[in-house]
């Protein structure tokens, strides 16, 4: 059998952590290696080229196609306003002539003699882009943006929605067991990234809009919920564009969850302290899990040891499946030969001992992750 | 290209988009067998980006397995020395996503669908098709273009000498797109005309310059007739030469094997063909992965591949509860779901999809969705296999009864000799008459129909090494490839519960003789032997449909199979479930218990 491991989610205290910010297209990088910068700095800029209309010349001007280009009322390459004459063409013995207004602002970008039409392109709109995390400028893509370097604690949670934001952590739950519950948020949780426990409902989350809460970080949230929230059946895992008003990150789930208590306590470990979160989740070949990385520069210890490659005797992992998902262990067993499941299905298992009463099951080994110690 | 004189062995591999699957076969005293096989995790990510890696790794499975040198170094050895080496080595690829291609024509029913089916036959993913009439505003199909960054182009429009004003607009509204390519800036972009030939120079002019252009005959020079070869010989030349050789690891890769890297759904498509020419029979082929589903078909002799590029059991099991509705998926659970817990558990699926059932209900959950994954799959599979549309023809008394008409669809499902299936929740359910009854659920074949499965997924090994040694790839196939598991009867029709349907009869050796009545609303499964052929005599009621009228027996062959002959009186045109939830549990269970489904009641 080919080796296959589950790497599994890193929780951890201390991370050191690159995140690239670029571009959409060339632009201006507005920082230099070595820069000190904040989540809000503006690290680069650049204009995003305007969309392209298509105008029909030579059916507004009832012009043979090859007359188009002599119709031009400014050269090719000219900015152009709203309603200004860009073309025209004089009707019959010079009287009647017909003219052709600018769609919208814009420039005269092409035109064809074959079709007769004109391709003209509305103006460029501004991009620009922040540092997203406290750190230093590592690198600089010359044109393109600039790598960030960071160090801090991280988590990385199995699914979210919404975008980048920022904010101070706060705990509302009372722990990691407990439901994030409507009633717990207020007013003082505005611009915060607030930590719940096991599960929260769209009640809740619509409460935590109203207030303007900028991230909600929980264990387990209903498919029925995320539904209503965006207003569809999420059908391919591909999110971070949404425009929800919060980003909204499951450490764990879907459904009740109670959240890891590692991810828990390190969570509780930053209350008060600045983090930078991101929602964007993408489930496909080159997996992208939310995050939340809250920085600490040049206040860490030595790093944390990193994950071995497999699994091992002992080693820490979650199961994420049923019958026993959610639930955290260590492995006791490595059995090498196949095992039958309740499924009828032959598979390669291990032992695990649970880590809250102590009890053994037999787990798939394709369905458990990897905790890091 | 012809085989070598004598091949004694022959390695094949398969880049998926996340394994790689490597077989050995060799030449042995009852012909080319299977000896070995090997996977390992595909590597065109970062940190190796580069897919040979995957390969190599793939392949010393094999040579650990086998105590086989097969490599030197980082090299396939390669002819065959002593016990070292292999004469011939083939592969195919869909790392990184397969091809994923844009087509567009003039107008979307006409030739945006025959290039449709050109791209999707040559084993591409089609994107977006783009036509003047798809409702888009030309700047909406520009941004289109731009956003979606496909690998290659195929602009097609207007017939031989037809329109070619219209033709250069959409060569226009590409050129201001100006889009780039998925893999990198660094190459143009490959752009294929297969239109209007008298457009041919000035589409070049509009293009030539900013793609990488490739002209080939028109692929609808008439109205009346598709001429799709062309076009699919020259996607795969330009995947060969622009795509692949610029993924990572690819250019490595193409100098290994003498035999050019097929996509893998073109692969598997060449050996569906294959099986319908030999055989004198309709064939459907499907693939069903974690993210798509392929179909593939041949009646008429046409053949017709689809993509259904969001339908699978894993990354996009989600999308299949958003096309299918739940209520679709709960009515083939036999016990109560809570609604709110049926779709955690999909999404919990999605966000962790190597995951495997553990629970028997699980298990019963996931064939559940795959029968809706399937169903939708065939759905978009009917309506894309279709004649040619826009055709004027002369209508007689007999199309007048029959409703036929231009651009109905060819699927037949009373026509369909063998229905094929593959893919994990298929070729590794733990008992085969699960991916049975999965397929016959989710397609309902009419009539009497063969079904197989590809016991470990290797027709695309199969299909690229049939373009090279066809003796060799067929006789894999036959012996250690499909698995035949038996035959369904399912007459058209219906009538109340209980009521007599059809009566069927065996007689061959090792089978018992005795006529078997079956009344409706009932599945039964009759043994037969996993090999050899038998004499099927099946007998509808009154009101019932085999194929050869209301009420009219039919005799034919059939092949034994590990499964069975499963009798389906469940009723066709229409198949009902009943509706109350009780009711549906009840009959539900009873057919699993009737066909030993699974090893206890659920």
């Amino acid at each position: 059998m080919a080796h296959s491991y589950t790497p599994g989610l890193r929780v951890t205290s201390h991370a050191e952590l690159i995140r690239e910010r670029r571009l959409p297209l060339k632009g201006d990088v507005l920082v230099q290696a070595g820069d000190a910068v904040e989540a809000r700095t503006v690290v680069a800029r650049t204009d995003l080229p305007g969309n392209v209309q298509t105008v029909n010349l030579a059916a507004k001007l009832s012009l043979d196609p090859a007359k188009v280009p002599s119709a031009l009322a400014r050269p090719l390459g000219s900015a152009v306003r709203k309603g200004e004459i860009i073309a025209e063409a004089k009707g019959l013995f010079g009287l009647m002539s017909q003219k052709v207004e600018a769609p919208s602002d814009g420039t005269l970008e092409s035109v064809s003699s074959i079709t007769g039409q004109l391709i003209f392109r509305e103006p460029p709109l501004p991009i620009e882009v922040e540092a997203y995390v406290r750190g230093v400028v590592d690198e600089v893509l010359p044109g393109e943006g600039v790598r960030i370097r960071t160090e801090g604690a991280f988590l990385q949670g199995i699914f979210g929605v919404g975008g980048e934001t920022h904010g101070p952590v706060a705990m509302v739950s009372s722990g990691p067991e407990a439901e994030l519950t409507a009633d717990l948020l207020r007013p003082e949780h505005r611009d915060h990234v607030v930590v719940g426990g096991c599960y929260v409902s769209h009640a809740t989350l619509m409460r935590a809009r109203d207030l303007r809460v900028a991230a909600v970080v929980v264990g387990g949230f209903d498919d029925r919920d995320l539904r209503q929230l965006l207003g569809r059946d999420l059908g391919v895992a591909i999110t971070g564009s949404e425009t929800l008003g919060f980003t909204l990150i499951l450490t764990e789930g879907f459904g009740r969850i109670a959240m890891a208590a590692r991810s828990w306590n390190l969570l509780a470990a930053h209350v008060g302290e600045l983090a930078s979160v991101s929602g964007a989740t993408q489930i496909r070949a080159g997996v992208m899990r939310p995050e939340i990385i809250i920085p600490r520069i040049g206040e860490m210890s030595a790093p944390a040891a990193e994950m071995g490659s497999g699994f091992e005797l002992g080693a820490h992992i979650r199961v994420i499946r049923a019958p026993y998902f959610g639930r955290i262990g260590a492995v006791s067993a490595l059995p090498p030969e196949l095992h039958d499941l309740d499924s009828g299905t032959r598979v390669r298992v291990m032992h695990v001992r649970f880590t809250d009463d102590g009890s053994e099951a037999l787990v798939p080994r394709a369905n458990v992750e990897l905790i890091e110690r | 290209m012809s085989a070598p004189p004598l091949v004694r062995s022959i390695l094949a591999t398969d880049c998926g988009s996340t394994t790689t699957k490597a077989i050995l076969i060799e030449r042995g005293e009852s012909g080319y067998r299977l000896v070995s096989r090997g996977e390992a995790p595909t590597t065109v990510e970062a940190p190796f980006e580069d897919v040979t890696r995957g390969v190599l790794n793939a392949v010393r499975e094999i040579e650990e397995l086998r105590g086989r040198r097969m490599l030197d170094g980082d090299r396939i050895l390669t002819p065959q020395n002593g016990d070292e080496g292999v004469d011939l080595y083939v592969s195919t690829s869909s790392a990184g996503g397969g091809l994923q291609m844009m087509v567009s024509g003039l107008v979307l029913q006409m030739t945006g669908e025959s290039a449709q089916r050109a791209a999707l036959g040559a084993g591409a993913i089609v994107m977006d098709v783009i036509a003047l009439n798809d409702g888009r505003r030309p700047h909406e199909k520009i941004q289109r273009l731009r956003q979606l960054r496909p690998d290659m182009i195929l602009l097609s429009g207007g017939t031989d000498g037809g329109d070619t004003l219209r033709v250069v607009e959409m060569a226009e509204i590409l050129a201001a797109a100006d889009p780039k390519a998925r893999l990198g800036a660094g190459y143009e972009l490959p752009v294929i005309f297969a239109g209007n030939q008298a457009a041919v120079p000035m589409v070049r002019e509009c293009l030539e310059k900013r793609t990488a252009l490739l002209v080939v005959p028109n692929l609808r020079p008439t109205l009346e007739r598709e001429n799709l070869r062309p076009a699919r010989d020259a996607i795969h030349e330009l995947f060969m030469e622009h795509v692949m050789a610029h993924a990572p690891g690819y250019k490595k890769l193409m100098t290994w094997s003498r035999v050019p890297i097929m996509p893998t759904p073109g692969a598997v498509g060449l050996i569906i063909e294959k099986i319908a020419k030999r055989d004198s029979i309709a064939v459907v082929g499907v693939d069903i992965g974690g993210a798509t589903t392929d179909v593939f078909s041949v009646f008429q002799e046409v053949f017709n591949r689809t993509v259904s590029a969001n339908l699978g059991m894993s990354y996009s099991v989600s999308n299949v509860l958003a096309e299918a509705g739940i209520e679709n998926i709960l009515r083939w659970v036999p016990f109560d779901v809570d609604e709110v817990e049926l779709r955690n558990r999909i999404k919990n699926k999605m966000i962790r999809p190597t995951t495997i059932p553990h629970t028997l209900e699980d298990l019963v959950i996931e064939q559940a969705i795959s029968r809706e994954a399937l169903r939708l799959a065939f759905e978009q599979h009917k309506q894309l296999a279709t004649g040619l549309k826009g055709i004027q023809t002369e209508r007689t008394i007999s199309d007048i009864v029959n409703q036929s008409e231009s651009g109905a669809s060819l699927v037949d499902l009373l026509q369909l000799g063998l229905l094929v299936g593959s893919g994990g929740v298929l070729s590794h359910a733990p008992r085969r008459v699960q991916s049975a009854l999965m397929m016959v659920d989710a397609f309902l074949p009419e009539g009497v129909t063969e079904l197989a499965v590809d016991s470990i997924f290797m027709a695309p090994q199969l299909g690229v090494l049939s373009t090279v040694h066809e003796e060799a790839a067929t006789q894999v196939f036959e012996a250690d490839c499909l698995i035949r598991l038996g035959s369904v009867v399912a007459p058209i029709g219906a009538a109340r519960e209980g009521q007599p349907c059809v009566t069927v009869q065996l007689t061959g050796p090792g089978v018992d003789a005795s006529p078997r009545r079956v009344a409706f609303g009932e599945l039964v499964v009759l043994p037969l032997p996993a090999d050899g052929k038998l004499r099927l005599t099946a007998t509808p009621e009154k009101g019932f449909d085999l194929g050869a009228g209301k009420g009219r027996p039919i005799e034919t062959e059939i092949r034994g199979g590990v499964v069975g002959l499963i009798v389906d009186a469940r009723g066709r045109r229409p198949f009902q479930l009943p509706s109350t939830t009780a009711e549906r549990i009840r009959r539900l269970r009873a057919w699993n218990a009737a066909l030993s489904v699974y090893p206890r009641e659920v």
